[in-house]
């Protein structure tokens, strides 16, 4: 394997570096070169998978990196179960979302630099999920990072959009700051950042009482790049970029790095009650917060974003009750209906000029036809309605969530509802009822071009039936999902201690989730189809709830009040007060004591010589003075 | 050629390529400006294979000359480079022929004597790196101060005359106590030997008093931590930055910087061991206040330039911490930091420069959406700052996560502080970024900005190489430095370690000369 699993990052690489260099001449034909060397690296990725099946995996180093004193680090590549399954993720619906961008993107005059972007972020997310150590994937993690930044920021003439790829990065380095400690804490402990190596090493860590430690402060690194709460802000103002990139990077891809992490390093969390309980508590918050700010939202991509936190939070909640494959599963399955989700909305986008607030469409479902069908499909995969991929993903982690405390499962559940309803609501206002749309846009609406269509179709496909490689046993599956997983997961599972929750409790719990999810569509219907229940009155029955949620709980308000503005107000008192004022006063200071010094003995140095012969004939008597006395 | 004499002649070229400069009539200019170029990229050029024949697994001095100078009072020319030196050196003749092509069109007047500045500062430069005497290095320290001095005054913006020299009185005040303790050394070393000599490998060998030790590390600290310079003695270099010519403020923050790190790694750490570990503490305190404050300041900057200057005693602080942590990956990383600093920073005053030629004025305010008029510009700057920021893969990251690995180990509340300085670096340069390069384009005048010309890509380009460079395989130049390296951690291991056993005396006690202590 080792002869070709380096292609698969340098394939990327290659597109981004010949698109960054050649790309004024390569015009449109740089979305081809891109898009094909997605495609290459996700035919290895297969080939990688094949291998893996069979039980073949890879670890192994390329070259040195940073190499001092005892450090040691390399460029080296672990390709096992979990590693593979996110390659496949990345580069399949990477590829695809790639494509649908040849379409989304025309006409564009920064289509090269957007290839070369894009390329450059599928490189970087590859060195994430199969780098065999801690700081390549850290390298990974800033470098998702750094294309978010400069994709949110794609239009930078806009200063929203400039603002927002600001925000995702600074946001980002806050929680890589904990990151990075949990990285020095790791070494300093057991003197290396291998995966292998600190996965042997678990007890030393556990006895330098710094695992729980680690775990966390790893986590923080995963709710910035995950966008959870607290750090949760800078998602929906990522909306700014282009669609694709909402729906590759800040959906299907990057935001899944955090799970992927966790999930990763489940030796260690396994060992930590207390990191599994923060992690748990976290994203189930995370998932209820998120989808209360997407029930009033009127911006088709901030609806979307706000879901992905939302359906993050039950990724963290998969994996924080020690159900990895079920995380992974979920993280599987929401990269092909949350992708589809986002493409559909550039379709909807697409056909409306740029529209993006819901209450402006409406009734469009009959003249874009295949973005309609496709969304719906996603719609009812994202609400958990059986027998879409959502449903077996979303159920097995609450099921897992059940026996780990019912609690989480309740509120779960309760999300599920939220879900539903806010997913139902944007669909009824986007394709159903009558059409709201600005009348100067109306003539413009037509369907998308098969570019852009047929991967919508592809993930359509997925999404309806990726849920069936992981059907749950109960209900007459195998799970191949989870069973292909079960080897990298083996260690953790044998720290944990999972309840098993009965066959005719799981069977109740599948029913209530469903349940819910018809009940927050049926709501949803009521409200904006049967218009039975006005929304207007309602959010004027409860305008402060609806205040609080439409102002995102002041989050951004509070960031604002409490941290950015005393910083800069501090730095600007540091500056003129501090090192201007008394800094720099003290150095001016003495340079005029110096000249003042210098005023007062210059009238010493008169030039008359009987000055100086009287000082000098004054110095001989003191001289004499003091020798006669004493 | 043997390399010990490749070195002597890398060295002293640039100063006769100014002997030569003379003869050349002051209004030819472009054959000024060529033979200016011409001398340091052969310079440049001819220490390349210095780097790729130093033995990185040996920690002992190498290309090697020791001459008699001054016999009667021991003075010797003693020469050669280390893992602590060579890459300052090789940072040293790589910046010059770039600093020299930045100015082509930036100088217009008194061309001559510009270059003649640069030339001599470069030897200057590259003496302080080799020479281990103290009293030849005493005098390459005091002589680059003069053409940098020239450099800020002459050709420097309106408050130069100010900002020339508060440069040269602030380091004058360090320095003089620094010639002051190499004296002291000397009279030292002749009281446990009997042998008068400034040579610095025999001085290393005298095993001075712990009491002693603290005095005389203070005093060269003092004129090393205002050249570095560490907070609270940094209030010249925003100045000094403002005024400077483009390329003044590049070899200030690049080489002239770096003499200060390199002046605790070379002296006070080897000479005063125990002393260091002392006062260790109280460095790492101020290291990190530097990494904070010149972060907070940086970010509330207006002038682009001044901002930068701030960045400057952020990172060096960054530098200082890992000194002071004394591990072998910290230290390691430190002197990459200075590598990088060089480059980045470099790089920053380069950019800076570019667009203050084109628009006369350096205030975040006057710009905006400038990426739309100049896109080459906007790609190099932005890898610039990125790499300046410290993004995994530039060379930034390099640096600063050993310095930060390494020190967690021993002193892990330090490291933890100065990682949160790592924010603030994106925080002011991609605040900065932003105002300047992104946003619609507003300004008239920004409006007909030109892109770089082919020299301007060519001043960047070589850094930009070398920021990826380290970035990716850091090997090629922390090999260089790893048997010196960790020779000194061993040093400060020891010192440590007796530190606790010692009597520690009175520091009063060595304020009076006693004689034969």
């Amino acid at each position: 394997m080792e002869s070709f699993v380096w292609y698969i990052p340098i394939l990327p690489l290659t597109g981004a570096i010949i698109n960054g260099l050649f790309g004024r001449v390569l015009k449109d034909k740089a979305g081809w070169i891109a898009s094909l060397s997605v495609l290459g690296a996700f035919g290895l990725s297969i080939q990688a998978f094949l291998l893996v099946r069979e039980g073949i995996t890879f670890d192994g180093n390329l070259f040195d990196w940073i190499v001092a004193g005892n450090f040691h680090t390399s460029f080296g590549v672990l390709v096992d179960e979990l590693s593979v399954i996110m390659m496949l993720i990345v580069t399949g619906v990477g590829f695809l979302i790639h494509v649908y961008s040849n379409g989304y993107m025309h006409g564009d005059p920064g289509i090269a630099r957007y290839f070369a972007y894009l390329n450059l972020f599928i490189f970087s997310m590859l060195l994430l999920v199969m780098g065999n150590n801690l700081l390549l994937l850290y390298l990974g993690w800033e470098g998702v990072g750094l294309c978010s930044y400069l994709l949110i920021g794609f239009w930078y003439q806009k200063p929203s959009a400039a603002k927002a790829g600001l925000k995702a990065f600074i946001t980002n380095r806050v929680g890589d700051f904990g990151f990075a400690i949990g990285i020095f804490i790791i070494f300093k402990a057991i003197g290396t950042i291998y995966y292998s190596q600190i996965f042997q090493q678990t007890e030393e860590l556990l006895a330098a009482g710094v695992l729980t430690a680690a775990t966390l402060l790893l986590f923080v690194g995963a709710t910035g790049k995950s966008a959870q709460f607290p750090l949760h802000v800078w998602l929906p103002d990522a909306m700014e970029g282009p669609t694709p990139v909402s729906a590759l990077i800040h959906a299907a891809t990057m935001v899944t790095a955090g799970v992927y992490m966790v999930a990763r390093f489940s030796p260690l969390y396994s060992l930590s009650e207390v990191a599994m309980a923060v992690v748990v508590i976290i994203g189930t918050f995370t998932a209820l917060f998120a989808a209360t700010m997407a029930l009033v939202n009127n911006d088709i991509k901030r609806v979307l974003a706000y879901s992905t936190i939302s359906q993050l939070g039950y990724m963290f909640i998969g994996v924080g009750v020690g159900a990895y494959a079920a995380g992974i599963f979920h993280l599987m399955t929401h990269a092909f209906f949350k992708a589809l989700l986002f493409l559909g909305a550039g379709s909807v986008m697409h056909a409306l000029a740029e529209e993006t607030n819901i209450q402006k469409m409406g009734g469009l479902y009959s003249r874009i036809k295949i973005t309609a069908v496709t969304f719906i499909v996603a719609w009812l995969a994202i609400s958990g309605i059986p027998p879409f991929s959502g449903f077996f993903s979303k159920d097995e982690i609450l099921a897992k969530a059940y026996a780990y405390h019912p609690l989480i499962w309740v509120l779960g559940t309760l999300g599920a509802l939220l879900t539903a309803f806010y997913m139902s609501r944007l669909v009824f206002l986007t394709f159903f009822g009558k059409s709201r749309v600005e009348p100067e846009r109306e003539h413009h609406i037509h369907e998308s071009p098969p570019v852009m269509t047929v991967p919508l179709i592809i993930l359509a496909v997925l999404a309806a039936v990726g849920g069936f490689v992981g059907v749950p046993e109960v209900l007459g599956g195998h799970n191949h999902f989870g069973k292909f997983l079960e080897p990298v997961f083996a260690q953790a599972e044998a720290n944990l201690h999972l309840a098993h929750v009965s066959h005719t409790v799981e069977y109740g719990l599948m029913a209530a989730s469903v349940l819910m999810g018809l009940l927050g569509i049926g709501l949803a219907y009521l409200m904006y189809i049967k218009a039975s229940i006005s929304p207007v009155t309602l959010a004027d029955r409860f305008r402060k709830v609806y205040r609080l949620l439409s102002n995102k709980y002041y989050v951004d308000e509070i960031y604002q009040k409490l941290v950015i503005d005393p910083i800069v107000s501090f730095s600007r008192w540091l500056w003129h007060a501090v090192d201007e004022g008394i800094v720099d006063g003290i150095v001016n200071l003495s340079g005029r004591l110096m000249l003042l010094f210098g005023l007062i003995l210059r009238r010493v140095q008169t030039g008359y010589v009987q000055n100086y012969a009287a000082l000098f004939v004054l110095g001989t008597l003191i001289l004499l003075a003091y020798y006669l006395l004493s | 050629m043997e390399m010990a004499s490749l070195l002597n002649y890398t060295t002293f070229l640039p100063l006769l390529g100014a002997l030569i400069l003379l003869m050349i009539p002051k209004t030819e200019e472009v054959l000024i400006k060529s033979w200016a170029f011409f001398v340091t990229l052969t310079t440049f050029l001819l220490s390349l294979p210095l780097f790729h024949n130093f033995d990185g697994s040996r920690s002992s001095i190498q290309f090697e000359t020791i001459k008699s100078w001054i016999p009667s009072i021991g003075a010797g020319y003693h020469v050669g480079l280390d893992g602590i030196s060579i890459l300052l050196y090789l940072l040293t003749t790589f910046m010059m022929p770039l600093a020299v092509l930045s100015s082509w069109s930036a100088i217009q007047n008194r061309v001559k004597e510009y270059m003649l500045a640069m030339l001599v500062l470069e030897t200057g430069m590259l003496g302080v790196f080799i020479s281990l005497d103290l009293l030849l290095f005493y005098i390459f320290w005091e002589t680059m101060l003069i053409p940098m001095y020239l450099l800020i005054g002459v050709w420097g913006g309106p408050r130069r005359i100010y900002a020339a020299i508060k440069f040269v009185l602030y380091t004058m005040v360090g320095s003089v106590l620094m010639l002051v303790a190499i004296l002291y050394l000397y009279f030292l070393h002749y009281n446990f030997t009997g042998v008068y000599t400034f040579d610095l490998l025999q001085i290393y060998t005298i095993d001075i008093p712990f009491g002693l030790q603290l005095w005389l590390f203070l005093a060269f600290a003092l004129a090393f931590a205002i050249k570095v310079p560490m907070f609270p003695f940094h209030t010249w270099l925003p100045d000094a930055h403002v005024e400077a010519p483009t390329a003044g403020s590049v070899i200030l923050a690049g080489i002239l910087l770096k003499m200060g790190t390199y002046g605790f790694l070379r002296f006070n750490l080897p000479l005063f061991p125990e002393a260091s570990v002392h006062f260790a503490p109280l460095f790492l305190v101020l290291a990190v206040i530097g990494i904070l404050y010149g972060a907070w300041i940086s970010m509330v900057q207006r002038d682009i330039k001044k901002l930068v200057a701030y960045s400057s005693v952020s990172h060096l602080g960054f530098v200082m911490l890992g000194v002071f942590a004394f591990t072998v990956p910290s230290m390691q990383g430190g002197l990459i930091q200075m590598i990088n600093h060089g480059l980045s920073t470099g790089a920053l005053f380069l950019a800076v420069g570019m667009i203050y030629e084109r628009r006369h004025t350096r205030e975040i305010r006057e710009f905006g959406g400038v990426t739309r008029v100049m896109p080459v510009f906007a790609t190099l700057f932005l890898i610039v700052c990125l790499s300046s920021l410290g993004l995994p893969g530039t060379n930034g990251f390099v640096g600063e996560f050993l310095i930060l690995v390494g020190s967690f180990q021993v002193v892990p509340a330090f490291a933890v502080l100065a990682t949160v300085g790592i924010i603030f670096a994106a925080v002011y340069l991609l605040w900065m970024f932003r105002r300047v390069m992104f946003g619609p384009l507003t300004r008239e005048e920004n409006k007909n900005l030109v892109d770089l010309n082919g020299r301007e890509v060519a001043t960047l380009l070589p850094i930009i190489v070398f920021i990826f460079w380290i970035g990716f395989y850091p090997r090629t130049f922390l090999d260089k430095t790893e048997a010196t390296i960790s020779r000194l951690a061993g040093t400060m291991e020891k010192a440590r370690a007796e530190l606790h056993l010692e009597k520690q005396a009175p520091y009063w006690k060595y304020l009076v000369w006693k004689g034969n202590p």
